[in-house]
């Protein structure tokens, strides 16, 4: 824009002087711009109309029969087969999805055509329902994209997900033509059902060149590692019955075997199993004998038992998936719906989406060959694990093999991590169920390190304006050894910190930030200033420790470097008559909190506290000016699942010029202020992450009968 | 003027115009246009007739699956055999799992032959496999086999070619093909093209190989091995250079790279483009022309410049100050540099496209590593310029421990080897990803003892769940009388008083006979009395009878209350992985003696809690039963279960050092600690103790030959400097001082072995919450813990 105007105003002066002489034609110049400045202004109020009357096919309800058909000429041309050698940096065209701050590939869809030859046979079936379903959940997601221009990857429309469906040659001169075919280059195509008889290949037998292939049934000489995507034969069955998650427990069979079509051999193999095992393994056939109107894959037989499928899975504790003509097979989906452990027979298969999902997690795969001795090593899993597989099986299927969207929106998920691999999503994203995500703690640092003792703390008192007592815990912690810097948060706007020349003078670096606001949040800012990963958070009141106190304070925090580790605990209680959660600052024989008038961090908590804080604590905090250190322990606590660390016996706070004159009632509406806090937050965080212990840390010579003089803190033990 | 006017508003109006009509479209990608345009996305159209749209194959179809009679399982399987070979070799069509049924998963390594010269880095290859628990002498018990002949060096321009390989291995009797033999490879091909081709055949064989192509990889099958250099160290090796987790990451460069400029020739394309993201203040990246003979004969014009620059800078000191670093292909794909940054905590931005990235089978590098596109190297500094700060940090922590765990020294890179073929043998007893990618990492959370992640002792908090609410005590016996002595009887009262407790095993590890049943007191849990072999590390064995996860480990002469135990085990549950006990000994640096010393002094630091009483999961205790049951393998003993044998103690501890810990008393304690600080990385934790314990030396008179029994608990023992080193076996009463010098030997032994000093020291001790405060004592939990 800016660039056009500033052509135009620049040609201007130079057109002056010749215009003045010809006044012709400057009123026809003139009268053409004006004119052609309104035709724009028309074509500009009805250019977006235009574009709605041309999109209204979204809404404009239309038949999949009433799509433009496309003759395939004999002669036109055939892609070259698959090149096995394809992986992502040789056949894939990263410039097309570029680098976007959102991360996400962008997907175009192919408008549906339908092919027919030239003698107007038609090639395939227009378009099935599940791809159908399939396009759609692209369609409606974040990856779409309507711009031809701006697409990373390209599917079409053209459905080969069961190639028994399809026509090959003339599938493969239809994706030929498509617009932006290229090779197949970045072109991605979904086959559940690949091969045919005899020898039923592995992978998709349309010739498609360079395209990726997201296919059912892939085997490991067919599967081009990183560049094509294993995908589960999708089970209609899924959207008929709605099975309801069965709990943990024992179920009635061990193994169960429900597949319809076993090669004799395998099904000689079962019944071996059987026979040896009894009861326990059950195997379903066909039934020979059902009243009509009863749909046959919904029943199946043993002997003249009839059961009810997939009913009859849940009823299992192991369910046989066993390689039929194909390597894939649909029953996968219907036992892990069934929340049944599949054990997986089936040599060289590549399982669905095996790129992120952790298989040993959720199934037994067990190698053909073995297949005798089934029995025995499905009986060495432990009974705990068992049920985990279930719970696991289960999720899989519920986010990714549950309908034609979820195993869309997956592929393209893998293929996004590829490309974004810096921000691709983890292992455990993918891999936990969402009670494990709910359960589990990952700490954000989780390396065990013992941080050097050279590298020191930093102090960081908190001052509104209480200069003498400040002066006072500065000339107190200068004296801890491991002190090496010193920071001062000057909360008072309305107030000058003393001049330089007033502080006291201390061995290490004294630096003074004013803040903008006061507000108690502002302790716990990650100041640029703090270069050592401790942090010691100390009121400006708190003179009463000792130098030996907080030392041993900070050796403590070095083996503890992820824990709070302070002085006196607090800890919450269940308060069963209020039914809420209470604040107790009594002597207690546990703790869960400390408090952080005086407490050694990890700046790392510092960032998450001003950054990551969850829902409006930070804000609460702030309006109450109170609970800071309450919120600090959740976050800790919340965030690495680990208790709290009280040093030494001292239990409290006490300042020798406070006198008690405040007396009980204050104490008290503290302590009512306290528990609402507590009660807020753990309604904020939705559960209660502070860990109650019973035990603190002492020096390791504390009160014991030793020479005070040999023991490195002997100053530690008062109140 | 006038005109002048009209001109202005003349050019004022055009400008005008054309700007709304040029700059429309993109004016309404603003404000009110946004919402039409919303509406007009054009998506997959909502097909009236969709509900009747047929479903891709019929449930029948689905469930018949094609004609299956066609094709014998048997049948497919045998024609695989001869289909699949050489380069589309997989396990189950090139290698032979039949040869690994009977005596499991055993390693050969061929008879070095005396005229074969082999390069460092292939013997520390041997000794590493030779040190490893699953090696054996016996090719006829062999699962797998390792050639002498070093294939590590296949650039026939290289000093270290050996010439010939074929008709070597080709005259070996046990060559077969190649099936079940690995071939360790670091460099392949030469100048100019680098091909992988190793200049002999290798047939069946599984390749380890440096710089693998994914190309050539067989997947499942083959295994990417990193490049190391010859210094590289055969054990312990050096740990990471992350001493600290700081946020934002506080390093002077974001992004360094310094190495050669390729001017022609295979991987120059990268190369040659690395000096475009230099901007000299964060981002370094220096190129130098010189390398090779005649590289002045390809010399450009940025050559002479980027030489001097290139010298301006130190390798290891960007190395040290970078956050991330670029690992660009070479001439192969893989490089020193990439193990370099990895011990340097500076995470990797991978530039070679196709390279299978080493035991990528196991190891998920998208949390340690940027996989970069050489393609897109110029998005490289924005790329990494937007990954979050926090995920730095788990990138930097990764980093750290997948070198130690995979990749410090020569013993780790081979063992994950072995490790990752042996998975594959048993796919249902065989590592989730996730033990992989977790502390402490595969070669420590072995699946012969459980698969289950909630049976360790490190997963319970990425689990979800919580170590067992009770313990299992277990008390040594070693009185040589024939019925239980007092202070057992009394440790036995006490230890069932605890509501912890579920059961109390009694090893009776004397070869006096087995006290009646009835002299032994009437308890609440069950107890139960085992027969031991006498050995000393038997306290270590994991009997089935262990149903808890927590272990109170006793021996007779300890004296404990109630009161102790149930505090200890409360501290237990927070720090399940570590060993928490009450007396405790200490480690120190003799410099003038230039060897380690081991203290039971008063000390203000610990890094030792004695076994003899204190908690420990019971999975380190199994560690260390593999170890007494590899020596039982010589002495065959009735407990020896199969299932044990694979074993974390067995691999860690050659025989020599471990017939010395079962011939020293004193070294079961020391033994215990170092494992488990080699696997945690944390000291023990020492907790408050009563401090009354009768000082009296155990007498070990009679009841069997061998020094049982630990130090009385509390003791100011001797300096252990002034005894002189001697190793006495069976001696009854022996001096205390041979016991520290027994101890100081055991403690440098096992420093040795593992390369370096597991152990780590703590400053502090765990107290009741109340303990020794001016309380009343009715408020305390533990009172008992203050009785003087």
């Amino acid at each position: 824009i800016m660039c056009a105007s500033a052509k135009y105003n620049t040609r201007g002066p130079a057109l002056i002087p010749r215009m003045k002489t010809k006044h012709r034609i400057y009123y026809i110049t003139l009268f053409s711009i004006v004119l052609l400045g309104l035709i724009a202004t028309g074509m500009f109020q009805f250019w977006p109309h235009s574009i709605e009357s041309s999109s209204d096919w979204t809404v404009e309800k239309r038949s999949v029969h009433d799509v433009p058909v496309v003759k395939l000429p004999a002669d036109s041309p055939i892609p070259e087969r698959g090149d096995l050698s394809c992986r992502m940096h040789t056949c894939f065209d990263v410039y097309r999805c570029g680098f976007n701050p959102k991360n996400k590939i962008k997907v175009y869809i192919y408008s549906l055509k339908k092919y027919v030859d030239e003698y107007g046979t038609s090639v395939s079936n227009t378009i099935s329902r599940e791809y159908n379903e399939l396009l759609t959940a692209i369609s409606d997601s974040e990856f779409y994209t309507d711009d031809v221009n701006r697409a990373c990857l390209f599917v079409p429309s053209i459905d080969v997900l069961n190639q028994n469906a399809l026509r090959i040659k003339e599938t493969a001169q239809a994706l030929a033509q498509l617009s932006r075919w290229d090779r197949g280059t970045n072109h991605l195509l979904f086959n559940m059902l690949p091969g045919g008889p005899p020898d039923y290949n592995t992978a998709l037998d349309v010739p498609r060149d360079r395209a990726l292939l997201a296919g059912g049934g892939f085997s490991t000489w067919t599967y081009r590692q990183g560049y094509d995507v294993s995908i589960p034969v999708y089970s209609p069955l899924s959207a008929e019955v709605d099975l309801p998650e069965k709990g943990p427990g024992p179920r009635r069979y061990f193994i169960l075997s429900s597949q319809m079509a076993l090669h004799p051999e395998y099904r000689s193999e079962l019944e071996a199993l059987q026979a040896e095992n009894g009861e326990s393994v059950l195997i379903l056939d066909k039934c020979t004998n059902l009243s009509d109107g009863v749909p046959p894959v919904r029943k199946c037989c043993h002997k003249n038992q009839v059961f009810d499928y997939p009913q009859v899975l849940q009823e299992s504790t192991f369910c046989v998936v066993l390689r039929g003509a194909r390597l894939g097979q649909a029953v996968l989906s219907d036992v892990l719906q069934a929340g049944c452990v599949p054990v997986i027979i089936a040599d060289s298969y590549i399982l669905p989406f095996s790129e992120v999902l952790d298989w040993k997690r959720a199934s037994v795969v067990i190698p053909e060959e073995k297949m005798p001795e089934m029995y025995s090593i499905l009986r060495s899993v432990p009974q705990r694990q068992i049920e985990e597989m279930q719970r696991q099986a289960r999720w899989f299927w519920e986010a990714y093999f549950r309908s034609m969207k979820a195993i869309a929106l997956a592929t393209l998920q893998i293929i996004n991590d590829r490309i974004y691999p810096y921000a691709a999503i983890s292992y455990e994203e993918w891999n936990d169920p969402p009670a494990v995500k709910w359960s589990s703690v990952s700490n954000p640092l989780f390396l065990p390190l013992i941080p050097p003792q050279s590298q020191g703390f930093t102090a960081i008192v908190l001052t509104y304006d209480r200069v003498e007592s400040l002066f006072r815990v500065i000339t107190e912690v200068s004296k801890v050894p491991s002190l090496s810097k010193l920071l001062v948060v000057w909360n008072n706007q309305n107030k000058n910190p003393p001049e330089d020349s007033l502080w006291p003078k201390i061995r290490v670096p004294l630096k003074v930030v004013r803040t903008a606001e006061n507000k108690l949040s502002n302790r716990f800012f990650p100041y640029d200033e703090i270069e050592t990963e401790a942090v010691l958070a100390i009121d400006d009141d708190i003179i009463m420790l000792t130098s030996d106190e907080l030392q041993f304070g900070y050796e403590v925090w070095r083996e503890f470097p992820d824990r709070l580790v302070g002085y006196p605990g607090r800890l919450h209680l269940w308060d069963h008559e209020m039914n809420k959660w209470k604040y107790e600052s009594e002597w207690t024989n546990e703790v869960s909190m400390v408090l952080t008038g005086a407490a050694f961090y990890h700046k790392y908590f510092n960032y998450l506290y001003t950054y990551k804080m969850p829902g409006d604590i930070k804000n609460w905090v702030d309006a109450h000016m109170n609970c800071e250190d309450i919120a600090m322990n959740f976050l800790v606590a919340n965030v690495t699942g680990k208790s709290v660390i009280k040093v030494t016996p001292r239990k409290k706070f006490k300042c020798p010029e406070c006198t008690a004159i405040d007396g009980l009632s204050l104490d008290q509406t503290h302590m009512v202020e306290r528990s609402e806090c507590i009660n807020k937050f753990a309604s904020v965080f939705g559960t209660m992450p502070l860990k109650v212990v019973e035990h603190r840390a002492d020096p390791v010579l504390y009160k014991d009968d030793f020479p005070e003089k040999l023991k490195s803190f002997p100053n530690i033990g008062s109140l | 003027m006038q005109t002048w006017k009209k001109y202005i508003f003349l050019t004022f109006l055009a400008s005008w115009l054309l700007l709304f009509f040029f700059g429309g479209d993109q004016l309404r990608h603003f404000a009110f246009f946004s919402r039409r345009k919303a509406e007009a996305r054009r998506n997959w159209p909502h097909w009236t007739d969709q509900s009747l749209l047929k479903s891709f194959a019929d449930p029948e179809e689905l469930q018949s699956d094609g004609d299956i009679s066609l094709l014998s399982p048997q049948e497919r399987r045998a024609a695989w055999l001869s289909v699949y070979k050489n380069s589309r070799c997989r396990m189950e069509t090139c290698f032979d799992f039949s040869r690994c049924k009977k005596n499991g998963f055993k390693v050969f390594t061929y008879p070095q032959e005396k005229d074969q010269p082999l390069s460092e880095s292939y013997s520390k290859i041997l000794t590493s496999i030779e040190r490893s628990r699953y090696y054996t002498p016996n090719p006829k018990e062999a699962c797998l086999f390792i050639l002498s002949i070093d294939t590590l060096d296949r650039d026939h321009l290289s000093g270290q070619y050996v010439r010939n390989v074929d008709k070597k291995i080709h005259g070996f009797p046990l060559w077969n093909g190649g099936r079940n033999h690995l071939i360790f490879n670091l460099y392949s091909g030469t100048w100019p093209n680098y091909t992988e081709d190793l200049g002999f055949d290798i047939g069946q064989a599984i390749l380890a190989k440096a710089s693998f192509y994914t190309e050539n990889f067989r997947p499942g099958f083959d295994i990417s091995i990193p490049l190391f250099s010859k210094d590289h160290p055969q054990r312990g090796g050096e740990r990471g250079w992350l001493y600290q987790d700081s946020i934002p990451p506080k390093k002077k460069y974001l992004l360094v790279f310094k190495g050669k400029r390729y001017l022609t020739g295979i991987g120059s394309g990268t190369r040659n483009a690395l000096h475009h993201i230099h901007n000299g203040k964060d981002i370094v990246s220096l190129t130098t022309c010189k390398h090779g003979k005649d590289w002045e004969k390809h010399k450009d014009t940025r050559c002479d410049k980027d030489n001097i620059d290139y010298e301006k800078f130190d390798y290891q000191e960007l190395l040290h100050n970078s956050t991330f670093c670029i690992i660009p292909r070479g001439r192969r794909l893989g490089s020193f540099r990439f193990l370099e940054a990895l011990q340097a905590a500076c995470i990797p931005v991978l530039l070679s496209d196709g390279w299978e990235l080493p035991f990528a089978e196991a190891i998920d590098w998208g949390k340690a590593a940027v996989v970069g596109n050489e393609r897109l190297l110029l998005q490289i500094p924005s790329t990494v310029r937007c990954i979050h700060p926090e995920r730095v940090l788990a990138f930097q922590q990764q980093t750290q421990f997948l070198w130690d765990a995979y990749f410090s020294s020569v013993d780790k890179i081979v063992h994950t080897t072995l490790e990752i073929i042996k998975d594959r043998l048993l796919p249902h007893h065989s590592r989730s990803r996730f033990l992989w990618n977790t502390l402490p990492g595969g070669l420590l959370a072995l699946p012969d003892f459980s698969t289950y992640l909630g049976d360790f002792p490190f997963y319970y908090l990425q689990h979800g769940s919580s170590p067992s609410e009770k313990f299992t005590a277990f008390i040594r016996a070693t009185s040589p009388a024939g019925s239980p002595s007092q202070s057992i009887l009394r440790l036995i009262q006490a230890t069932s008083g605890s509501q912890y407790c579920a059961q109390i095993l009694v090893l009776w590890s004397c070869e006096k006979p087995l006290p009646p049943s009835g002299k032994w007191p009437q308890t609440t849990v069950p107890l139960t009395i085992i027969q031991g072999r006498g050995k000393l590390s038997d306290r270590f064995f994991p009997y089935a009878a262990i149903q808890t996860d927590a272990v109170l480990s006793l021996d007779e002469h300890t004296s404990l209350s109630t009161s102790e135990v149930d505090f200890a085990f409360m501290v237990w549950r927070s720090f399940p992985e570590r060993i928490v006990g009450f007396p405790s000994r200490s480690h120190f640096w003799d410099p003038e003696q230039r060897r380690w010393g081991y203290t039971s002094k008063w000390t203000n630091e610990l890094s030792i809690v004695l076994t003899a009483a204190a908690f420990y999961h019971r999975y380190p205790a199994r560690e260390k039963f593999g170890g007494t049951v590899g020596l039982a393998a010589f002495s065959p003993s009735p407990r020896s279960l199969p299932r044990y044998y694979h074993n974390l103690f067995t691999e860690y501890l050659p025989v020599g050092l471990r017939e010395l810990v079962d011939g020293l008393a004193a070294c079961e304690d020391i033994l215990m600690n170092v494992l488990v600080a080699a696997v945690t990385k944390l000291p023990p934790i020492k907790v408050t103790q009563r401090k009354q314990h009768k000082e009296t030396v155990p007498q070990q008179v009679g009841c069997k030959d061998g020094d049982v029994g630990t130090p009385p608990v509390g003791e100011l023992s001797p300096s252990p400097l002034h005894s002189p080193p001697a190793k006495v076996k069976g001696m009854a009463g022996m001096a205390g001082g041979q016991r520290f010098s027994q101890q100081q030997d055991c403690l440098n032994q096992l420093v040795d072995w593992f390369g370096y000093m597991p152990l780590v020291s703590s400053q502090l001790r765990l107290d009741p919450v109340l303990f020794k405060d001016q309380v009343s004592i009715l408020r305390k939990k533990y009172p008992r813990l203050e009785k003087p």
